[in-house]
């Protein structure tokens, strides 16, 4: 029996290989046509939040999504369908990597537009409440989507009306090439806008799985107790490139230091070690499974490859019900 | 006379008339990056850095506001999205505002000249919401001008134009036109909009397109002339003003009519032309009007379905043998202009 604290390193290594092995299809085959935002480097933000919450509660992201739908639970092998383009795709081939669903484990869908997702949690939980249900609605998004009116205006009404919603800042510095520096003035804070409006809000380490997991724990319990929204700001940093399976580290925008220092405090190896004195096996452990996700992402490609792409004859399916065309 | 690809003739434009204008400023996320929107900003931040080559939060409302208003105080902004799809958060600030601003006020208090340039995705899987074409959305609105340049002449030309004047305007432009390569004016001259432009002349069909359609509409032209079909295509360049002349003149010519677009057929600009030559030349047309538009559904990812969702030069040469009576022909199919597009982007 894992403890929670390997499970946790478990789940980070799972997201971490999966994104590793479909990155590198992605480069050598061309084959997976839709732009893709790998979460490497971002794990413990996915794993520790999407750790406390149920199968009925449901998390929504943005385009960066693989890692909170596998976090929550979404299916791998519809993933990897979906991203060749595939019928059997979580979205049967329709919407590609920034748009993907698993309903059943609770991942309520991401979206290619910036703070489209931060609206749609807050319906979901204003829902869940005006329901009667001790459910929670919960939003991924990064610090630049956080520029957005939007998610202002969804911050002021999910605190007037003291919506069920916990607000999940990925905070990389980054939107895009685009430095915090530019985008937000010296000494404000995603965390202090959400306070602004009255949104409970506190900053954690968001390469730190374990602190993730307590802060996700309180601020879960606190939205599901109605007592109102809360917004959790963690701090990561993403290693590759925006958009694609490369690196961008010669494009100029963030130094080869701050790359390497952020990479040194990778959040599996920050995991491993906070453990290894509980788990002194704790290294094996990782290596053991790597090998194991690699075969699974592996299989999965292997038989997302041998599916069917739709039939062009089914392309306008699902625009309409068949009734209300 | 020398030639520029269609992006370089943007980032010449942008350039020359920030010499000549100090009241012009680009906004936009990320136009100062590597990048540097598919390379039309990238020269005018390297010569004017980063007071006039402002990179944004995303905020793209706020940011179609703040152009407004620096309009009406004198600047001239030129906000760029990088997709054509962002402009929708900016919708407010374009139509109820700019649109309306000169009018509402009395039409003497002087416009606000905010010119915003969205770019058009296609291809990679871009997408339901990174690959729409909304030039006839933002046509529909008066007091606007929206541009649709097909040609790198015209690109440079229309955003002179548009840097130039005194209306707000819109122009959108297909990334798969970027590399297209002409011929350009070294000056910095306006094509004024409202005069279309026939892209080939003919005289059995007129296929009546713009932007990136005009291409697949001269691509199908070729391919028609080897079967002995003549066909004009027609150029609108700009959706508002528009051409109605050329368009009707054409039509009564030829007495056929394809009109051929990257975007839905209902209430788009296919619709508007039709309308057009209904209203003006009912008699001119021997065959019924067929609309070359998208399918209707959003865009989606998967490859195949991609490929059978976006109209190309030969959805459009199948059009014109159907309106020339010659609906059960088949020709070779015809690669698109944006064919051999690579990913990840
Ligand atoms: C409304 C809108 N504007 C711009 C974009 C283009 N865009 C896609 S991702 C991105 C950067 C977002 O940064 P952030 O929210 O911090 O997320 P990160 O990519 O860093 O995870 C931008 C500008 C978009 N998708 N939607
Ligand atoms: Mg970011």
């Amino acid at each position: 029996m894992l403890s929670s604290r390997t499970r946790l390193i478990r789940d980070m290594v799972r997201i971490r290989t999966v994104e590793e092995v479909l990155a590198d299809y992605y480069r050598d085959e061309q084959e997976m046509r839709t732009p893709t935002h790998f979460s490497i480097g971002q794990e413990a933000t996915a794993v520790g939040v999407c750790a406390v919450t149920t199968p009925r509660d449901w998390v929504y992201s943005g385009h960066r999504s693989h890692a909170p739908y596998l976090a929550k639970g979404g299916d791998l092998e519809a993933l990897v369908a979906e991203l060749y383009g595939k019928e059997a795709g979580c979205s049967r081939g329709r919407g590609g990597s920034m748009h993907v669903m698993d309903q059943a484990a609770g991942f309520a869908g991401s979206a290619a537009i910036l703070g489209e997702m931060i609206a749609a949690a807050v319906g979901a939980g204003w829902a869940f409440a005006r329901a009667g249900e001790r459910r929670v609605a919960l939003t991924y998004f990064g610090e630049g989507a956080a520029d957005e009116g939007v998610f202002f205006e969804s911050l002021n009404f999910a605190a007037v009306h003291r919506v069920p919603v916990v607000f999940v800042c990925e905070n990389n510095q980054y939107s895009i090439s685009s430095p915090l520096g530019v985008r937000h003035a010296p000494g404000t804070s995603v965390r202090g806008r959400a306070e602004a409006c009255g949104v409970r809000s506190l900053a954690v380490d968001g390469n730190d799985v374990f602190g993730v997991r307590d802060a996700a724990r309180d601020a879960v319990e606190h939205a599901r107790d109605g007592r109102g929204p809360v917004l959790l700001e963690l701090a990561t940093y993403r290693w590759r490139a925006h958009v694609g399976p490369g690196l961008d580290h010669d494009h100029g925008y963030r130094s080869q230091e701050e790359i390497e220092s952020w990479m040194a405090g990778c959040p599996i190896v920050r995991a491993a070690g906070a453990v290894r004195d509980e788990t002194p096996g704790i290294d094996a452990l990782v290596e053991s499974w790597r090998a194991e996700f690699r075969r699974e992402v592996h299989a999965a490609v292997d038989r997302a490859k041998a599916l069917p792409f739709p039939d062009t004859a089914g392309l306008l399916s699902g625009a309409y019900l068949p009734a209300a065309r | 006379m020398r030639t520029l690809t269609y992006w370089q003739a943007i980032s010449e434009a942008t350039v020359q008339c920030m010499e000549r204008d100090e009241r012009i400023f680009v906004a936009g996320e990320g136009v100062d990056d590597v990048a540097g929107a598919f390379g039309t900003t990238k020269e005018a931040f390297r010569r004017f850095g980063p007071s006039r080559v402002v990179d944004m939060p995303n905020a793209e409302n706020a940011t179609a506001g703040i152009a407004v208003g620096a309009a009406a105080a004198g600047q001239r902004p030129l906000v760029v999205h990088v997709r054509a799809d962002f402009m929708f958060l900016a919708m407010d600030a374009l139509v109820n505002m700019a649109a309306k601003w000169r009018y509402t006020y009395g039409g003497d208090k002087g416009g606000v000249p905010v010119v915003t340039r969205g770019v058009v995705g296609r291809g990679w899987g871009q997408g339901s919401t990174h690959s729409q074409s909304p030039h006839a959305t933002f046509a529909h609105y008066a007091g606007l001008h929206v541009a649709t340049p097909a040609t790198p002449a015209d690109a440079k030309g229309m955003l002179v134009q548009a840097l130039t004047g005194d209306t707000p305007v819109v122009l959108i432009e297909n990334r798969n036109l970027y590399p297209l390569v002409g011929e350009v004016p070294e000056e910095p001259v306006p094509v004024p909009f409202g005069v279309g432009r026939i892209a080939r002349a003919g005289t059995d069909v007129t296929v009546v397109a713009a932007s990136l359609m005009v291409h697949e509409a001269e691509r199908a032209a070729e391919q028609l002339a080897e079967r002995g079909i003549s066909v004009e295509v027609v150029d609108v360049r700009s959706l508002r003003p528009l051409d109605e002349g050329i368009i009707c003149e054409s039509v009564a010519k030829t007495g056929r009519l394809v009109v051929a677009d990257t975007s839905w057929a209902r209430y788009g600009f296919t619709a508007e032309v039709a309308a057009v030559v209904a209203e003006h030349v009912p008699h001119a047309l021997r065959a019924p009007v067929r609309r070359v538009s998208l399918p209707d559904s959003p865009a989606p990812v998967s490859h195949p379905l991609e490929e059978a969702f976006h109209p190309n030069a030969s959805s459009i040469v199948s059009a014109c043998l159907d309106v020339c009576g010659e609906a059960g022909a088949v020709l070779p199919r015809l690669a698109s202009v944006s064919a051999g597009f690579q990913g990840p982007f």
